[in-house]
């Protein structure tokens, strides 16, 4: 008994925009394309901002315009990160990509300009040494290649564009992709729920928009687990659960516990908080917000209670033990709260 | 047949702890539309019955039938060729792995069995393509790469595989994964849960429990079914008809680390250190994990320490600990650990005692 293959996609990929005039809030980017498909004049492009944003959505829908679905094989090549990318692949695999002649060919009605495009996401996760030999070999191609390929426009994808080298980065046009506000969140959400026939009420929406932060990719994956877990009408408690943030009032009892000055009951929570499953990074992420946000709290203390976390995310980044180290935190708020010396009295 | 694996349940609907998670689950897999899963939690909440009674929800009892086998893969990376040897659990329709024994030969192993899942799908009576389930165990001990290439792999061959991942925490498996996952968050099951259990499986094998017994055990099992389960058969085989008073073994290694918390207390001095050194070795060699032991030491020594000095020694268990994680060898910070707790105490006995 093999059970049959759904065939239900990703919502993320079903409601991705086809064309660059659908991409949301990203005004800049969206004109100067336009002005592309018109011209097919198309400088290089670094697309970077955080996560959720519609950068890959982007590079994507454009080059999908420009060639249409017969020649968007040949003429576009994709590099995922997760694809292998050390120097020697990307060499070949961009070389033997853009050796193959362009031909002239228009098809049915797209601009078909004679270039190809290489999309190169999380372009900020290869190596300084990769992403230089991405620049030689742009430069090579346009000596050696021109008689084949006009030139090749190269798209980087990437989070950080602190993490690009300079020299490639100052050949692009760069566009910053920002985190997308609330209503165009809720907006986007709400044509999702009307497609697949969802009820969502105002609390469950709120809520979906502040725990997604911007990031539309995991708004809308958070619908669809919540909607195959909890069926067709959805609260904002089904959100919470599927997404794995932590509840307010788990992150509440462990900072009143750490408020009581007692070690022993700051102990019990943080054991609660471990045997509950909630990640120690994230709740480290959830107290940091309650902390700042919190009136009462003199910001000295503030200082130095944000200074441990800091080290704690080190240490967990590291693979320390979350008990430990939430553990040491909670410690460290009581003491800071207590305003008790920052030196220990004993150890020297 | 030791009780734990006796009645682990067999499907879904026998499941006593997790009820609601239970029938999220078997909703999800006969409406058909089986995404990938992560299921994360602490160990004894019952990630893994969970999983082995979603297959044999899906699969019916073909999922029971497995096989171990040693798998040796040889990978072509570039330039040369990568030997990975794996031990995998695997039945008609699922192949259970654990990546991170490869150490940092992890990516490849994660790419390659996926592949190698996708190219032979299983085809049923009328001639339509199913699926297998791939489940991984601690992924969140995979290197970033593996994690990286798991990602696209989970893209690609989404129609011919499920994934199912299982850690202990969701913190160190990338976002990018957990974003592609449905996430089961599995708590520890409560105290009254863990009684209710246990009770269960002495109405089972038709034992008379003493009032508050079950209430004991499931107090020592540190919110862990499994050990409370173990505990439990223990007592049974040391003592049976049950008596109220009845004293629940703890494990023999705890035991040992709360002897050394006590002769630790005893006396502070180099003296000391290298008896404790000894005892710290033994229980390496023993194969318990050294992070373990620090946090049992540290539990003991929080159980008889004064409340000024809590805050300091759990801040230097927190700091040797982490250092162990960096560090290669165990034992060195084990017994930083212990000379620091020396000198504090000492210092504070000075201080007060004079």
């Amino acid at each position: 008994m093999t059970p049959v293959l759904p065939s239900s996609q990703q919502w993320v990929e079903k409601y991705r925009p086809k064309q660059v005039k659908d991409v949301a809030h990203q005004e800049e980017v969206v004109r100067v394309l336009t002005n592309t498909l018109e011209t097919t004049n198309c400088p290089h492009m670094l697309f970077y901002g955080p996560p959720g944003t519609g950068k890959t959505t982007t590079a994507l829908a454009i080059a999908h315009q420009l060639y249409g679905p017969g020649l968007y094989k040949s003429r576009v090549l994709e590099l995922n990160a997760s694809d292998d990318r050390g120097i020697n692949v990307v060499r070949t695999k961009i070389k033997n990509f853009a050796a193959v002649a362009v031909g002239t060919a228009h098809q049915g009605g797209y601009p078909c300009p004679p270039y190809k495009i290489i999309i190169l996401d999380e372009a900020d996760s290869m190596t300084e040494d990769a992403q230089a030999s991405v620049l030689v070999l742009r430069n090579a191609l346009r000596r050696t290649m021109e008689t084949y390929s006009k030139v090749t426009r190269f798209f980087f994808i990437c989070n950080y564009i602190s993490r690009i080298i300079e020299p490639l980065a100052s050949r692009c046009a760069k566009f910053r992709f920002k985190p997308l506000t609330e209503e165009i969140m809720t907006s986007r959400i709400l044509y999702i729920c009307n497609e697949e026939g969802l009820n969502l009420d105002s609390e469950a929406l709120s809520t979906l928009s502040s725990i997604s932060q911007g990031d539309l990719r995991r708004a809308i994956t958070y619908l669809q687990g919540a909607a195959r877990l909890f069926g067709s009408s959805i609260t904002s408690k089904d959100l919470i659960s599927v997404s794995g943030v932590i509840p307010d009032d788990v992150v509440q009892a462990l900072f009143i516990a750490c408020r009581s000055g007692d070690f022993d009951m700051a102990d019990k929570e943080v054991k609660n908080v471990i045997a509950e499953g909630y990640p120690a990074s994230q709740m480290l992420n959830h107290l940091y917000d309650v902390v700042v946000e919190s009136d009462d709290i003199p910001d000295d203390q503030k200082a130095r209670i944000c200074k441990k976390f800091g080290e704690a995310d080190k240490c967990l980044a590291d693979g320390a033990d979350e008990y430990l180290q939430l553990l040491d935190v909670a410690s460290n708020i009581t003491r800071a709260l207590d305003n008790m010396p920052q030196e220990f009295p004993f150890g020297s | 047949m030791l009780w734990v694996d006796k009645y682990r349940p067999k499907t879904l609907d026998k499941v006593l702890v997790h009820e609601d998670i239970a029938q999220n689950l078997k909703k999800l897999v006969t409406e058909q539309d089986c995404p990938h899963l992560l299921f994360y939690g602490p160990s004894g909440s019952g990630k893994k019955t969970l999983i082995m009674a979603l297959l044999r929800q899906i699969f019916g009892p073909g999922a029971d039938k497995v096989k171990v086998e040693n798998k040796a893969w040889r990978v072509d990376a570039g330039s040369r060729a990568i030997d990975v040897e794996l031990t995998t659990v695997s039945s008609t329709h699922h192949v259970e792995l654990n990546p991170s024994d490869a150490g940092f030969q992890d990516r490849y192993v994660v790419q390659e069995i996926i592949k190698e899942m996708a190219k032979n799908r299983p085809i049923d009576v009328k001639g339509r393509k199913g699926f297998k389930v791939l489940v991984l165990n601690e992924v969140d001990k995979l290197s970033r790469e593996a994690q990286h290439s798991l990602r696209r792999t989970m893209e690609k061959y989404s129609a011919s595989c499920r994934l199912i991942l299982c850690c202990n925490s969701s913190s160190k498996v990338s976002e990018a994964i957990r974003s592609r996952c449905l996430n089961m968050r599995i708590n520890a099951p409560t105290e009254g849960e863990i009684m209710k259990v246990l009770e269960f499986i002495g109405k089972k094998e038709s034992l008379q429990l003493p009032p508050g017994f079950a209430d004991r055990i499931a107090h020592q099992s540190n919110r862990s079914l499994r050990r409370a389960i173990l505990l439990f058969e223990t007592c049974r085989v040391q003592q049976y008809p049950f008596t109220s008073n009845q004293a629940i073994p703890p494990m023999d290694w705890e035991e040992y680390v709360s002897e050394i918390a006590s002769s630790i207390f005893k006396e502070q001095s180099p003296k000391r250190l290298f008896e404790v050194r000894g005892k710290l070795y033994e229980l390496l060699v023993n194969c318990i994990p050294p992070e373990i032991i620090l946090k049992r030491l540290l539990y003991e020594l929080l159980k008889k320490l004064d409340s000024e000095l809590k805050h300091e020694i759990s801040h230097w268990a927190a700091y040797y600990e982490h250092r162990l994680r960096l560090g290669q060898k165990a034992i060195f910070h084990l017994e930083a650990f212990v000379a620091k707790f020396m000198s504090i105490y000492k210092g504070f006995l000075i201080e007060t005692f004079g």
